[in-house]
């Protein structure tokens, strides 16, 4: 197969595009389709101070790399959750995030949860009994109002996350399943600000995963391999590879899909719900962050519970 | 000598001559989720299998 723009051997053959392209053609098409998406969907521009989540995965890396190189003023945060998983996950994933921004001269905010709050994210899962045995929505919680802490801490007007067209395409699959039309009427590439919350964005919400982890590839970037030993199981994963077999026998399906949505939405198809959905947020009295209902948000009622959890534990093994 | 697909940590042999989309066929192995790699390259799916042929495939799907 050879490169659509040069004739040189190809290294990658996107179906859903008809388009295959060699090494230095796909480097610069990723790059530029970032830079249109960012414009097209009004993500931010170079006045503003764009907060990368990274997570030391092949999309968050990747993202900030195409960002570096397009001049944009994007710093990273990286959030460690104290998961070892047998093989020291958050270990490696924080040192290849590290190294990476090292490499490239790159500002890299680390928050530790364990040191910050008492208990790494398994532990608080535990403490709390909150999860069903896995620590993933203590893991959200934790990780969603970190993000906007430390956004709005530093004066971040934008948050960035390297969620893919895979990544959306599962979500906007399961909440059509369940209809749930709460999750449907918010998901999209852009969350505007609102009161005490940064924009979020989704740069590479278009692109396959096939090409996030190619341009990684290509790019010599090193990013973890393992994913989250927790994630055995997940429904996302389920629901990608459901999404994939479809795919493979009709290229561009998960492409029409999410953007048959987006289309859908604009043209009004949840107008009456969004209009329902008209939420009033509070300021948690302990942190400042919003949050839907009054009183303290859901992450420090987390946070205290762990906090009491451990004092009486601590109680009660010293009693004799 | 047949060609070998590995991904993660096993290894398939598939006879060489076929391409790699059909290896990845015989192995119930989706298209979508790997990128095929020889000797540290990126090939495409239609590339044709050769003797003695070792492709490494890099698993892409992320999420949890």
């Amino acid at each position: 197969m050879r490169c659509r723009k040069c004739g040189k051997p190809a290294v990658i053959n996107m179906r859903h595009h008809k388009l295959a392209l060699c090494k230095e053609h796909f480097l610069e098409w990723i790059v530029e389709q970032t830079e249109r998406f960012i414009r097209k969907y009004r993500m931010f521009t170079h006045d503003d101070k764009v907060l990368v989540a990274v997570s030391g995965g092949k999309d968050s890396l990747g993202l900030w790399d195409v960002l570096w190189r397009l001049g944009y003023q994007a710093d990273g945060l990286y959030i460690d959750l104290g998961i070892d998983g047998g093989f020291g996950y958050s270990n490696q994933s924080k040192e290849l995030t590290v190294a990476f921004a090292e490499e490239r001269g790159l500002k890299l905010h680390i928050v530790d949860v364990a040191a910050s709050y008492g208990a790494t994210i398994p532990e608080m899962a535990r403490l709390t009994h909150r999860g069903k045995g896995k620590p993933c929505s203590v893991c959200g919680l934790v990780k969603r109002h970190e993000m906007n802490r430390i956004a709005r801490d530093f004066g971040y007007s934008v948050l960035a996350t390297g969620h893919n067209l895979d990544d959306e395409a599962a979500v906007l699959f399961g909440n059509t399943l369940t209809w749930a039309t709460g999750y449907l009427v918010r998901q999209g590439p852009v969350l505007e600000a609102a009161p005490g919350l940064a924009r979020k964005v989704k740069p590479f919400f278009r692109f396959y995963e096939r090409e996030t982890a190619a341009y990684a590839l290509l790019r010599g970037i090193k990013y973890i391999y393992d994913e989250c030993p927790f994630s055995v199981g997940a429904k996302s994963i389920y629901y990608k590879k459901l999404l994939n077999r479809l795919e493979a026998d009709r290229p561009g399906a998960k492409l029409q899909f999410y953007l048959g949505f987006l289309r859908a939405k604009e043209e009004g198809l949840f107008a009456q719900r969004a209009e329902e959905v008209v939420e009033t947020l509070h300021t948690c009295p302990v942190c400042g962050q919003p949050t839907s209902a009054p009183g303290k948000c859901a992450f420090c009622r987390l946070v205290e519970r762990v906090e009491e959890t451990k004092r009486r534990r601590e109680l009660s093994d010293a009693s004799p | 000598m047949p060609a070998k697909l590995i991904l993660r940590d096993k290894t398939y042999e598939v006879p060489h001559g076929i391409t790699i989309k059909q290896a990845l066929k015989k192995l119930d192995i989706s298209a979508e989720e790997v990128i095929p790699t020889r000797e540290g390259e990126l090939v495409t799916e239609d590339t044709r299998l050769k003797d003695g042929d070792v492709i490494r495939l890099v698993d892409v799907i992320s999420g949890g």
